[in-house]
């Protein structure tokens, strides 16, 4: 039984619009296609190297837009280069976003015109190297806050949000008509990835993330787009699957978050397990009893 | 930087009259945020927000035999030691003033919205009309020219102490051993905000006035959850490798 204040809120829920789970889906893409693009280039696939590096870079300028939209007050985003703070996961990504940006702009620019090799280089592997911590850091953006689903679930998340972003990509490059058999091996492990890290995430939260229809269809979608991945007849189908499951995941993650700090309880029970006590001489009073 | 000062809220002295309410408002030229009847005994405020800085909380207790009593307190901004709202601020624009309080600049915040469901205590939030983050600066304008902030300096029955945080927590110190069933919240340095610079004394436990009974600023763990993530990243990097790698066998 928890007490509480009236039954009100302790915690301010976010005010971040739809803008934001829609930037970890499309943030999740670009650094997944940017991965994909680098095994294709290594491996001499250049038609599969061009297709995914023009799918990042249009999945990252999406992403850029959500977030200036999303801001109270758009005309000052470039503040968010104003300093460089560790502690804050959103300058450490705007400055990986930034980064890998700049270098996926020039490395699809070299796809159409003629670059000097030193500067694709360069480029392709500064995308490279940021793709995955694109991919990561929101999972940490959404723990690092007093909010109980996303606090919790700090270990599994990141996994969550990587396999979801290489499932995805890999889903992208097959419904772009790119698919191979890399692509539809790199489905498959990105989709199990991301459904053994929910179930685990899963069971953490417990109560905190209640199963929702959004969950389900989030690994539904999932789990048959990997399997129709599996074949190449059926992999551009599949394709479709695994972005619609990867929007489904952050949506719920997303929303789970949000009803976790709407939810009194879920705010004071889990301290007051910590602390313990918490049994009041005049229990039953007008503190309203949960 | 001068002395860090803060304030000691005394609940037990609470009348629930409500000018640290209206003096935080006048003095700050905060906007109207809205007339309502709450129905929570003589609470039609209802909690801190980006236009509301001091919240008095009313709660009725049956304490048997038909008696009852009112517990009354002033809430604010922690102004917390360890403050998940400047610490998560990706731009800058919060900061803590030579004080001790944490403050946003407001010509820099661009209105992200991180430090919101950042901080334990549901404290700063955003003006929707505005899109920026607002809360109590502890009177920054009045600490500069050497007054007390204007809640304190309304406060009747000195329940809003404002002084050195030193001397507030000695005479915290004091006073809860005056009080029946009364206890010190955000007065130990060693808590989960690793002290607040506005901490309170209490009759109750701390979630029956509205506050969270253990908060934590979340950054205390980044390193953790900034491991985990470069577990997930490299995982992600050795699938792609991996699904390409098998191509050339």
């Amino acid at each position: 039984m928890t007490r509480s204040y009236y039954g009100q809120p302790v915690l301010k829920a976010p005010v971040w619009k739809w803008c934001v789970p829609a930037y970890f889906f499309t943030g999740g893409v670009a650094a997944g296609t940017t991965l994909l693009a680098t095994g294709a280039r290594l491996t001499g696939d250049g038609d599969l190297a061009r297709r995914c590096r023009f799918a990042a870079f249009g999945a990252t300028a999406v992403s850029a837009a959500l977030l200036i939209e999303d801001l109270g007050r758009p005309a000052r985003f470039l503040n968010m280069l104003r300093v460089a703070k560790p502690s804050s996961p959103m300058s450490v990504g705007s400055w990986v976003l930034a980064g890998f940006g700049g270098a996926t702009t020039v490395a699809a620019a070299g796809e159409v015109v003629r670059l000097p090799a030193t500067v694709m280089a360069l480029a392709q592997g500064g995308a490279a190297v940021l793709a995955p911590v694109l991919g990561a850091y929101t999972a940490v953006l959404l723990a690092d806050t007093a909010v109980p689903a996303w606090r919790e679930a700090y270990r599994e998340l990141p996994f969550v949000f990587t396999g979801s972003a290489l499932a995805s990509a890999a889903g992208l490059a097959s419904l772009l008509g790119a698919g191979r058999p890399a692509t539809r091996r790199a489905a498959a492990a990105g989709a199990a990835l991301e459904l053994v890290a929910s179930r685990a995430m899963a069971r953490r939260l417990g109560a905190l993330a209640p199963q929702s229809r959004l969950a389900t269809l989030a690994t539904g979608a999932t789990a048959a787009g990997a399997a129709l991945s599996a074949l190449r007849r059926t992999a551009p189908a599949g394709g479709a699957l695994l972005l619609v499951g990867g929007v489904a995941k952050r949506f719920d993650v997303f929303r789970a978050g949000v009803a976790s700090a709407r939810d009194p309880a879920a705010t004071i029970g889990p301290q007051r397990a910590r602390v313990g006590g918490g049994v009041s001489p005049t229990a039953g009073g007008m503190g309203r009893q949960e | 930087m001068a002395e860090r000062v803060g304030f000691f809220t005394d609940t037990s002295i609470c009348i629930g009259c409500k000018a640290c309410e209206v003096a935080c408002k006048e003095w700050n030229q905060i906007p109207e945020d809205g007339f309502q009847f709450l129905g929570r005994s003589y609470d039609n405020t209802g909690q801190l927000g980006a236009s509301t800085w001091r919240h008095v909380a009313f709660v009725e207790q049956p304490t048997g035999g038909g008696e009852q009593r009112w517990l009354m307190s002033s809430d604010v901004c922690k102004h917390c030691t360890s403050a998940a709202c400047l610490n998560v601020c990706p731009t800058g624009a919060l900061f803590r003033t030579e004080f001790g309080a944490v403050v946003v600049q407001q010509d820099i915040c661009n209105g992200c919205g991180y430090c919101i469901p950042a901080c334990p205590f549901g404290v700063i939030d955003q003006r929707k009309e505005d899109g920026r983050a607002w809360k109590c600066t502890l009177c920054y304008d009045r600490l500069r020219a050497g007054q007390a902030p204007a809640c304190a300096q309304a406060c009747p029955t000195q329940s809003i102490q404002f002084g050195p945080l030193d001397e507030l927590r000695a005479r915290a110190a004091a006073r809860v051993d005056e009080v029946p069933g009364a206890r010190l919240y955000g007065a130990d340095p060693a808590d989960g905000v690793q002290g607040m610079g506005a901490f309170f004394l209490l009759l109750d436990d701390p979630e029956v006035y509205g506050l969270p009974p253990d908060p934590v600023d979340a950054t205390q763990h980044l390193r953790s959850m900034w491991a985990a993530a470069a577990g997930a990243a490299t995982t992600m990097a050795l699938a792609v490798a991996a699904a390409f790698l098998r191509r050339r066998r």
